[in-house]
């Protein structure tokens, strides 16, 4: 198989640090930021970057659709 | 717009995996942190984007939490008065049967003030599609109880629970309308997990698709969370919901192509 590495990107003035994403990730890279956003929330951000495979599944049950998810084959 | 960009040899155009739909508009939705309502939406418009059918689509809001739809969707909506919005996609279908019309209604909405709209539409065989967002209490108005509500379950108006004796039962809409010889696809879905949201997002596509069958109406309830008015963490809500709704409101086909799935 093929190595893969992910990124996301979060659009941290979109996020409402509802928490949902963090436990979602089977790579624990999400975590909750101790700063906030305009509008008060702890904004998710990677905290283990390296460990994304860009598999989705935040940006899955993200409900106001902060994330964008990139994922490049390794060779 | 501040956004968070790291591991930038690989956020580029070419290796881009997901991003939000252009049918789902930059405002900011007014939902509160981790309600299912924002899934929904963004599933939805997800579909009309991967269908192509922006411009062939027609949305009814309801009243309740989500009557504010029509300014996160970029497609053609209409409002309506509370619980008749399958009234009115009746007439809109009815007068433009080439659109795709779609209802989004809350359990209050649906199953409460619009009960003989919606069962009448569905007896009727209309062709279109509801999308039935259960969350068990009225969210908007402050979490009172809806006929929706579980058995023993607390909202603003039950404090102790649901007392079914004084209070009367839930009423599973969902399972009436697959009763019903008008509706066509029936069934109940959720969008608290990824493995939840691909299938909700399958029978959302399906939901629309069969218009062009013209069989009758497509309904897909997706039971959801109300954390605000169940007085829980996001999190919480999800797993209460998990424990609690669901075996009440059971996930899974109810009917498929015309026919009884169970
Ligand atoms: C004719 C009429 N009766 C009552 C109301 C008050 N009202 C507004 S929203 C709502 C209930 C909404 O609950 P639900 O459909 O479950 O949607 P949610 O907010 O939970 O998404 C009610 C009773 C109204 N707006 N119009
Ligand atoms: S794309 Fe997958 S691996 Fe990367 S952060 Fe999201 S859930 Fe974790
Ligand atoms: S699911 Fe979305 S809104 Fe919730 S914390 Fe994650 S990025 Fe933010």
């Amino acid at each position: 198989m093929a190595k893969v590495k992910g990124s996301i990107v979060v659009d941290i003035e979109r996020c409402k640090g509802c928490e949902l994403c963090p436990p979602v990730c089977p790579t624990n890279v999400l975590s909750m930021s101790k700063e906030l956003n305009a509008k008060g929330f702890h904004y998710v951000y990677m905290e283990n970057p390296d460990n994304c495979t860009g598999c989705n599944n935040c940006a899955l049950v993200c409900p106001d659709a902060c994330i964008t998810v990139y994922r490049k084959k390794l060779v | 717009m501040s956004q968070q960009t790291e591991n930038n040899d690989i956020v580029k155009e070419e290796n881009l995996v997901f991003k939000k739909t252009n049918v789902l508009l930059d405002k900011v939705m007014h939902y509160c942190p981790g309600c299912g309502h924002g899934t929904a939406h963004r599933l939805i418009a997800e579909v009309i984007e991967e269908m192509d059918i922006q411009s062939e689509c027609i949305g009814i809001t309801p009243v309740g939490c989500s009557v504010l739809m029509y300014n996160y969707l970029d497609i053609d909506m209409q409002e309506a008065a509370h619980g008749r919005a399958p009234a009115l996609a009746t007439a809109i279908k009815r007068l433009q049967p080439e659109k795709f019309v779609f209802t989004y209604q809350g359990d209050g909405d649906l199953a409460a003030i619009g009960t003989a709209e919606t069962i009448h539409a569905a007896n009727r065989g209309e062709n279109f599609t509801i999308f039935f967002i259960n969350n068990g209490i009225y969210g908007m108005t402050g979490g009172q109880m809806a006929p929706t509500t579980l058995p023993n379950m607390k909202s603003s108006t039950s404090p102790y629970g649901r007392d079914v004796k004084m209070m009367g039962n839930p009423l599973k809409m969902t399972e009436l309308v697959a009763q019903l010889p008008g509706s066509y696809y029936v069934t109940r879905q959720a969008v608290h997990t990824p493995a939840a949201v691909r299938k909700a997002k399958k029978a959302i596509r399906k939901a629309i698709e069969n218009q062009k069958l013209e069989k009758g109406l497509s309904l897909v309830e997706i039971v959801s969370n109300c954390n605000s008015g169940w007085k829980m963490t996001p999190l919480q809500s999800n797993k209460w919901m998990e424990e609690n709704m669901f075996p009440f409101y059971e996930l899974g086909d109810l009917k498929v192509d015309g026919g009884m799935a169970k």
